[in-house]
């Protein structure tokens, strides 16, 4: 290498830092890849929110749904869950994880803001959502007809992320499960 | 005097009570499981708060990965049981030391690479700098010499 050449070289290695830092400022380091992803759903056999009743993981499975978990104490579900009542009004099928919460905060909720859930699992002590690997709230999991989880979001679902993440992968795994 | 230091003790008392109040204490049916605890505690992550292990943590995730442990140490986990059922759930990332794998090469063989880079480096410079010098002492030639000599007097005339 010349000594002309050699010049260059920290100019060379500023530009590959700058690559590297331009990279990272659109990496999310919380959006991680559940390390369920193609893995089953957990069994789990927990209260049904709001009825005298248990709730397990084969009432769940069996078509195409969305997991939600939340929380009262959670802010940024307030915010998801207009969206998820204009999901559920569309008919997409959406069970939520009541994730470390109180019964009655919960039901109150509910009767408030409206029920977008097919129903709630309880998940008091978060037992559910250790196994889920949950490590806040809100997170949805996209689970198919077979019980197996295909995409976590980490964070709230709103009408960007449903069209540009979600629905592509629910309509895709519907088509499937149809065609079987 | 006497009065004032006991005051100050007392006040001192009240505040590290408060301060050791934030963490739940465990106790343990043996020291060995303890020391255990303390160090797989530091040894996993905070999935919620990414920079810190479970130990330091305050969130309530880290909270519960921490009365986790302790319930599988109880139980009589071994450390390898404990990791496998972490890393189940949230993924390699959960260990501050994580396994061997294709994804973390990288992070494993960096610093042996980089070390090994910086040798080179540094040999290489080091070497080229001492052949220069040799070359230069060698390339003085009497003409130049005399020069030297010349400049050198003058500035100790000058001083």
């Amino acid at each position: 290498m010349g000594p002309r050449l050699k010049l260059f070289v920290p100019l060379v290695l500023f530009a590959v830092l700058a690559l590297f830092l331009f990279r990272g400022l659109e990496l999310d380091p919380r959006e991680m890849p559940s390390a369920l992803i193609d893995n089953p759903l957990p069994e789990f056999t927990l209260p049904s929110l709001g009825q005298d009743r248990l709730i397990s993981r084969n009432d769940v499975v069996g078509r195409v749904v969305l997991l939600n978990v939340w929380a009262t104490w959670c802010v940024s579900c307030r915010v998801e869950h207009p969206y998820l009542q204009v999901l559920a009004d569309r008919g997409t099928p959406i069970y939520g994880v009541n994730y470390k919460d109180d019964d009655a905060d919960a039901l109150r909720w509910l009767d408030e803001l409206g029920n977008p859930y097919v129903a709630n699992i309880a998940d008091r002590e978060g037992t559910l959502g250790l196994d889920l690997g949950v490590y806040g709230a809100p997170e949805t999991y996209l689970v198919d007809a077979a019980g197996v989880i295909r995409y976590r979001h980490v964070g709230v679902v709103d009408d960007r992320v449903w069209r540009t993440i979600l629905e592509p992968l629910y309509m895709e795994l519907n088509a499937g499960a149809a065609s079987q | 005097m006497n009065f004032l230091r006991c005051t100050l003790v007392f006040a001192l008392l009240l505040v590290a009570g408060r301060a050791v109040a934030v963490i739940e204490t465990y106790e343990f049916s043996n020291p060995e499981l303890e020391l255990r605890y303390r160090q797989l505690s530091t040894e996993l992550r905070c999935p919620k708060c990414q920079n810190q292990n479970i130990a330091d943590s305050n969130a309530p995730i880290a909270q519960d990965l921490r009365k986790l442990l302790y319930q599988q140490l109880e139980q009589g986990a071994s450390d390898e049981e404990i990791l496998d059922y972490m890393v189940a759930r949230y993924g390699e990332f959960v260990r501050y030391r994580p396994r061997f794998s294709g994804a973390t090469a990288i992070l494993w063989l960096a610093p042996a690479l980089l070390l090994l880079v910086g040798l080179v480096v540094a040999f290489l410079t080091l070497r080229s700098r001492r052949g220069g010098s040799a070359l230069a002492e060698q390339q003085l030639s009497t003409d130049e010499q005399r020069q030297l000599q010349t400049l050198l007097d003058k500035t100790e005339q000058d001083s």
